[in-house]
């Protein structure tokens, strides 16, 4: 692997509206130090996508952000999301997550109807209303462009819906909870081309209401739909910029071997 | 040799040895059903034993092995959901769990007379709860519970992680995700655990002999009120279940008929037991195939 100067690095600075801004983030598996003083600035209503090779870390630095390496990883640093540290220890996690939503990389639908899984969370949150449920239920649906497909098999299982349109439904479900932010972790890195540009137009039109923050490794995936690009390397943020920047005219040399090909 | 001609040999081999083994059960299976079927009838599954003279029946050593088993996963259930909880979703591992695992697995492996013997020193002289269901039941929980809380953890671990995070996305607490996601997705596994676990309890002796006693005192079917020392949901009364009723009547009965009985009996425990492992697949199976709408 070629050697690249880590304490190197191009992050531009962000003047739009901040819906999320890292300070500091470092990242510990037991002794290994998996990111380093990781500082990025999230756009609200914006796409942005972290690019990277495997174990750069962007997962993990993804993770973080909802809090969900709490038990398995050590964070230090501050997240700041309205202005509220959410990395403090007394943060209420559960809350966070409620306004942080995430989907995985492969799609984990509950093994309950198509209704529950929209519906079992917002339920356990205290929406009670029936027609409200239902409301939330179609709204979310639709916003993950699953309604047509779905809106005659409500009660059906979820695990019989195919891969595509089970990862629709987990996106769904997110929204379902109306986050702020939604995260996704390689989203379509499990599914076929129609399944991931079906995802990549959902995700297009989601962003004109959410702030998103998607982890891939489909270059092309980025360079489509993002707005921003945060490009990881061993651990830490080499270049972030303004995804055509980062495509077409690259800072640093290993923003450039990555995106050209010539990596590792 | 080739490659091929070894793959021969150890099918032939492998082959030979499984034959064996069913072979070997069946033949056990058959020789119990073929003696004892024909004399099971329904005089004989609803009359009394009888001490001394011939044509007696199993009336109540049927019913109490029915009643113990319901009595022992009363108690057990709960406490062996519980623990495998704990060890799978909660317990991070450290020497402390690690030693739970080892307690439980060498309780899994004490011998069964033993735990009746730690029962009746402990509830039946010590506790005065005397020969009684409930002894023979805390008897067996102890018998049951490692293997119960081994099955129920196997099973809530075999549910994807991603279920959790899944849940934990949601903002959902580690309770709400576990009683609420992983728990119903382990449910088939878990259900077919318990009525595995139900087979080895209803066919357990040793550890009752001591516990739940050796005799059946006569009791009235039609009084349901329990602390009546007549009724026959009456927990404190001493109750020979129909393994012990196998076990006695070979030993030490004096009926002319015993060999018979104990030929039927046997059958009949068999075909309980039968019926539960049949019953756990198709259960388990119909639960899971519900739950994935595999259909």
């Amino acid at each position: 692997m070629k050697e690249y100067n880590l304490d190197d690095s191009y992050i531009t600075d962000i003047t739009e509206e901040s819906a999320l801004s890292t300070k500091d983030i470092q990242v510990f598996y037991g002794d290994n130090h998996a990111i380093f003083d990781a500082n990025l600035v999230f756009p609200r209503f914006k796409i942005t996508s972290l690019i990277g090779a495997s174990g750069s870390g962007k997962s993990t630095f993804l993770r973080c952000l909802n809090r969900m390496n709490d038990k398995i990883a050590k964070v230090d640093g501050k997240i700041l999301y309205r202005n509220v540290d959410i990395n403090a220890p007394k943060t209420n996690v559960y809350e966070v997550r409620k306004h942080i939503g995430m989907v995985f990389q492969r799609p984990n639908p509950f093994a309950k109807s198509i209704r529950d899984n929209i519906t079992f969370a917002l339920k356990n949150n205290g929406v009670k209303d029936k027609e409200e449920l239902n409301q939330r239920l179609e709204t979310s649906l639709k916003e993950a462009a699953l309604w047509d497909e779905v809106k005659d098999n409500l009660d059906k299982s979820a695990l019989a819906l195919s891969g595509g349109q089970q990862q629709r439904l987990c996106i769904a479900r997110s929204i379902a909870m109306r986050p702020d932010i939604l995260l996704l972790d390689e989203p379509a890195s499990a599914l076929d081309p129609i399944s991931t540009s079906k995802i990549e137009e959902t995700l297009k039109k989601l962003s004109e209401q959410y702030t998103i923050i998607i982890v891939t490794h489909n270059l092309q995936q980025a360079s489509r739909i993002s707005d921003y690009t945060a490009f990881f390397h061993l651990g830490h943020i080499v270049e972030y910029n303004k995804t055509v920047k980062v495509f077409t005219n690259p800072k640093m040399k290993a923003t450039d071997d990555y995106v050209s090909g010539n990596f590792g | 040799m080739n490659a091929k001609k070894v793959d021969k040999i150890a099918n032939v081999v492998i082959y030979t040895i499984v034959a064996l083994v069913v072979i070997l059960l069946l033949a056990i299976l058959g020789y119990i059903l073929f003696n004892g079927v024909p004399d099971i009838s329904w005089h004989f599954l609803t009359s009394a034993a009888q001490s001394f003279s011939s044509g007696g029946g199993i009336r109540d050593q049927l019913f109490n092995s029915l009643y113990l088993l319901v009595l022992t996963i009363i108690v057990s259930l709960p406490i062996g959901l519980g623990a495998g909880i704990y060890l799978s979703e909660y317990a991070s591992d450290n020497w402390f769990t690690d030693l739970i695992r080892t307690s439980v697995e060498v309780l899994s492996s004490l011998p069964s007379v033993v735990v009746g013997l730690f029962g009746y020193l402990l509830f039946v002289i010590k506790l005065n709860l005397g020969f009684s269901i409930l002894s023979g039941a805390i008897a067996l929980t102890f018998f049951n519970l490692p293997l119960l809380t081994r099955n129920i953890e196997e099973s809530l671990r075999g549910v994807p992680n991603l279920q959790r995070e899944a849940g934990m996305s949601l903002g959902l607490s580690n309770w709400k995700t576990t009683t609420k996601i992983v728990l119903p997705a382990a449910l088939p596994g878990i259900l077919t655990g318990l009525i595995l676990s139900a087979g080895r309890i209803f066919g357990e002796a040793a550890a009752l002999i001591y516990t739940a006693g050796q005799s059946a005192p006569t009791v009235d079917y039609g009084n349901w009120n329990i602390f009546s020392s007549t009724s026959f949901l009456n927990p404190m009364r001493p109750a020979e279940t129909l393994a012990v009723h196998i076990w006695k009547v070979n030993t030490e009965s004096v009926t002319p008929d015993a060999h018979l009985i104990s030929s039927a009996s046997s059958a009949v425990l068999i075909i309980v037991i039968l019926i539960f492992n049949l019953g756990a697949r198709f259960l388990g199976n119909k639960l899971y195939k519900k739950i994935t709408a595999t259909k």
